[in-house]
């Protein structure tokens, strides 16, 4: 019940598919998408392979709530050594992929080996088969989608797939699904470029059953209401999006800018949600054309936009004219902000590119603020950027890298090293604005302290999603704390760490989160699920999964010492807005955060807190 | 009084709640294939669009039935498959205008919306209200107040 209780295994190597029953015990331990996942890859794959190895392994997996009704439940991931930081890597992501492969009958499916050559996935409810894709490689996300279901003659069926930044190994590249979403980070993208897999293309019919329906449907409705009901996913996240961060953030003065250099920007106002709904003066319509929800999404924070056709990215180009996803927060963020550009459908067509190729927009927009840092301090020279100035500010720029680099040509592979490599190449390494390789995503840690701790110690390298202190420190969700001071931080982190370790293993979205509770997913999940899920139960899984995923990076060769963060954000001061004069606090946090998760003083798990959790 | 689905697809944000109340109220199972409206995204417009029966007056899927296994309901007015009746011949789904009353695989009969006994389970899972149930004589009430506020030319008050 919940669970589909069957995973797939794909041998790409051999070119085999089987299916085999799911460990019911870790899934007791471990709930499932994220957390199940990770233990499997654990078990599977040697932490120390290379992760474009064929040695190394990628998991595509749903959570138990995946495919219900439970709102926002359509989430999967993407589970593997990540290419762009060599550390574990789960990227999850929205759209439509999640419930088909639910409602075909699969948690997971795990691909091993590499194919001899192109090759996609397409599975019908039992049947899987891998197909040719020699027509497709080369294609982009948008038009493998296309053309798969086109070939199948099934309008219906879903599909995830690479672009050619993935296939050409661009260590940033993401998995797109459904045109615009994608399990975005760490360079899962890549991975399945290195094993020849192009798509996975899916159809299920089969529907999804919960344990107790009558109970599910009230815990359900009720979490429906308590969203409904929020200010910020009842009102903020549908009218706005994400983007409705952009101003606050800002005003916050943990807005990074053009590298990190500033903490606020000058254009922030220009690229906001409020400027996306704002009539333009030339054709006097908007950027942004409506919102849009995932499955089972009661919130619909997606935004979905259009660039003015005569701007100069798509004029006399029909196929960006189209309306498709954009911008949400990270994304305008990366691209603009970090880059100086306040150039909104520069960056919407930026974002569109990284759909159609399928790349993270923040780890390219942070590099391509990296990068445009060594242009102007003379590192870089147009001999190197193939001619492109590459300076703040410039929407040209930006636009240019970001289709090289989903070709993967010229300067554009370069960029698409992510920025540790890149800045690594050019003598620079200290520029490179990251954790454990992974570019920051959009919050300064010097205007919120607790965040520079949850980015120093994600298991992903540096994110948001791992521990979201945000929503405290500046939103005042469950409760307001002070976002320039590191005090109390380490329990907050830890305790935001744990609970979205739940929620990402359930198979719903964390913006939940800014109005649910794990008393609120705690019902949810014990209705569909057998076995009995308290609170308190799902608060040692998460801390398990947690603990879980260190290890994985301890045993890979990162230590304590990768708990850290670039120079620049613990050395030199912010210079405007309320953070002015402060730098990040790590030193004070990281001992008492150790401490709080029963860690040796080097970060390392004690036997004592490793048998507590059975991990 | 009979009531009717209102569908506004400006509404809709395409989340398929609809789609899974629907299978499970009708098939006891979260299935958006066994469901009985259905949302069509088109993404390069970027709408999103629930389809259903409409509950015709003049059935056609009802007069093209050879054995009369479609028949209306006194209480809500909707069109309903008697299943011991329906040989699964599929003419009523060629008569059908709109493609909406279709085949079942799996119990070889057909399938379509009869309004749940008159408390529609998708109209009750729209999280937008872009699926309503309301007064059948009046479907096109708010769409009606929307044009009258826009097009009222009345004289402002003036100082």
């Amino acid at each position: 019940m919940a669970w589909a209780e069957q995973i797939l295994r794909v041998d790409l190597t051999n070119g085999t598919c089987k299916a085999e029953p799911l460990n019911m015990e870790w899934a007791r331990k471990y709930l499932g998408q994220r957390g199940l996942a990770t233990k499997y890859l654990s078990e599977e794959i040697d932490p120390k392979v290379d992760p474009m190895s064929p040695d190394n392994k990628l998991i595509m997996t749903t959570g138990p709530l995946t495919g219900t009704c439970a709102s926002t439940a359509g989430r999967y991931s993407v589970v593997t050594k990540g290419a762009l930081t060599g550390a574990i890597a789960c990227s999850n992501s929205g759209g439509f992929f999640g419930n088909e492969m639910k409602n075909a009958g699969w948690d997971m499916i795990i691909f091993e080996g590499k194919s001899p050559k192109p090759v996609y996935l397409l599975l019908q409810d039992d049947n899987a088969e891998l197909i040719d894709a020699g027509d497709y490689w080369g294609a982009s996300c948008w038009d493998v989608e296309e053309g798969i279901k086109e070939k199948h003659g099934d309008p219906l069926i879903r599909v995830a797939s690479i672009g050619v930044s993935g296939e050409k190994g661009v260590k940033i590249a993401c998995v797109v699904n459904d045109m615009d979403r994608a399990a975005g980070r760490s360079g899962v993208g890549a991975v399945m470029g290195s094993k020849n897999l192009k798509a996975v293309a899916i159809r299920g019919t089969k529907g999804v059953p919960v344990k107790d329906t009558k109970a599910f449907m009230a815990a359900t409705a009720a979490g429906k209401e308590v969203l409904a009901g929020n200010a910020v996913t009842g009102e903020g996240l549908p009218a706005y999006g994400t983007q409705v961060l952009m101003n606050v953030i800002n005003e916050t003065g943990a807005l990074p800018t053009r590298n990190h250099r500033d903490v606020q920007f000058e254009g922030a106002g220009d690229i906001s949600a409020e400027a996306m709904v704002a009539k333009r003066d030339s054709d006097g319509k908007a950027n942004l054309i409506t919102n849009a929800a995932c499955f089972a999404c009661t919130i619909a924070c997606g935004r979905v936009s259009q660039i003015e056709r005569t701007h100069y990215t798509v004029k006399d180009r029909p196929q960006y004219q189209i309306v498709s996803g954009g911008l949400e927060y990270e994304a305008a963020w990366a691209l603009g902000a970090a880059t100086g550009v306040n150039d909104l459908d520069a960056l919407t067509f930026a974002n569109f590119i990284c759909n159609e190729q399928g790349m993270d927009p923040i780890s390219l927009g942070a590099t391509v603020g990296a990068a445009m840092e060594l242009y102007e301090d003379g590192v870089l020279t147009t001999a190197q950027t193939g001619g492109i100035e590459l300076n703040f500010g410039s929407a040209e720029a930006l636009t240019a890298v970001t289709e090289l680099c989903g070709k993967g040509e010229g300067f554009g592979a370069e960029i698409g090293l992510g920025s540790k490599l890149f800045c690594e190449k050019y003598g620079k390494p200290e520029l490179s604005m990251s954790v454990k390789g992974q570019e920051f995503p959009a919050y300064d840690s010097r205007g919120i302290q607790g965040m520079g701790l949850a980015y120093a110690t994600s298991n992903r390298g540096a994110c948001h999603l791992r521990g979201y202190t945000v929503a405290s420190e500046v939103l005042g969700i469950p409760e307001k704390t002070d976002p320039l001071v590191p005090d109390g931080k380490a329990g907050l982190v830890k305790a935001f760490q744990d609970a979205t370790a739940v929620f990402d293993s359930a198979g719903i979205c964390i913006f939940t989160s800014f109005a649910w509770t794990l008393d609120d997913v705690a019902p949810q999940i014990d209705a569909a699920c057998e076995g009995e899920w308290t609170v308190d139960y799902l608060l040692e899984v998460g801390e398990r999964i947690w603990n879980m995923e260190r290890q994985f990076n301890l045993a890979a060769g990162f230590t304590g010492k990768d708990d850290n963060l670039p120079q620049r954000l613990l050395k030199d001061a912010a210079k405007t807005g309320p953070a002015e004069g402060l730098t990040n606090q790590l030193d004070k946090m990281l001992p008492e955060y150790y401490a709080a998760r029963g860690w040796t003083v080097d970060g390392v798990p004690t036997n004592e807190t490793l048998s507590r959790l059975a991990v | 009084m009979h009531k009717s689905l209102l569908i506004d697809p400006e509404k809709c944000t395409g989340c398929l709640q609809c789609e899974m109340a629907c299978s499970l109220d009708n098939e006891g199972v979260f299935n958006p294939t066994k469901s009985r409206i259905k949302v069509f995204r088109f993404h390069a417009q970027g709408r999103a669009v629930p389809y259903t029966c409409t509950q015709c007056a003049e059935a056609w899927c009802a007069e093209a039935c050879p054995v009369d296994a479609l028949v209306r309901s006194k209480e809500t007015g909707a069109v309903e498959v008697l299943d011991d009746v329906c040989v699964g011949c599929k003419v009523c789904t060629i008569a059908c205008p709109f493609g909406t009353i279709n085949y079942n695989q799996a119990t070889g009969k057909v399938v379509k919306c009869d309004l749940c006994e008159g408390d529609p389970e998708c109209a009750k899972a729209c999280p937008t209200e872009a699926i309503t149930y309301v007064d059948a004589n009046w479907t096109g009430l708010d769409k009606m107040r929307q044009w009258a506020d826009k097009t009222d030319n009345s004289a402002q008050a003036s100082a």
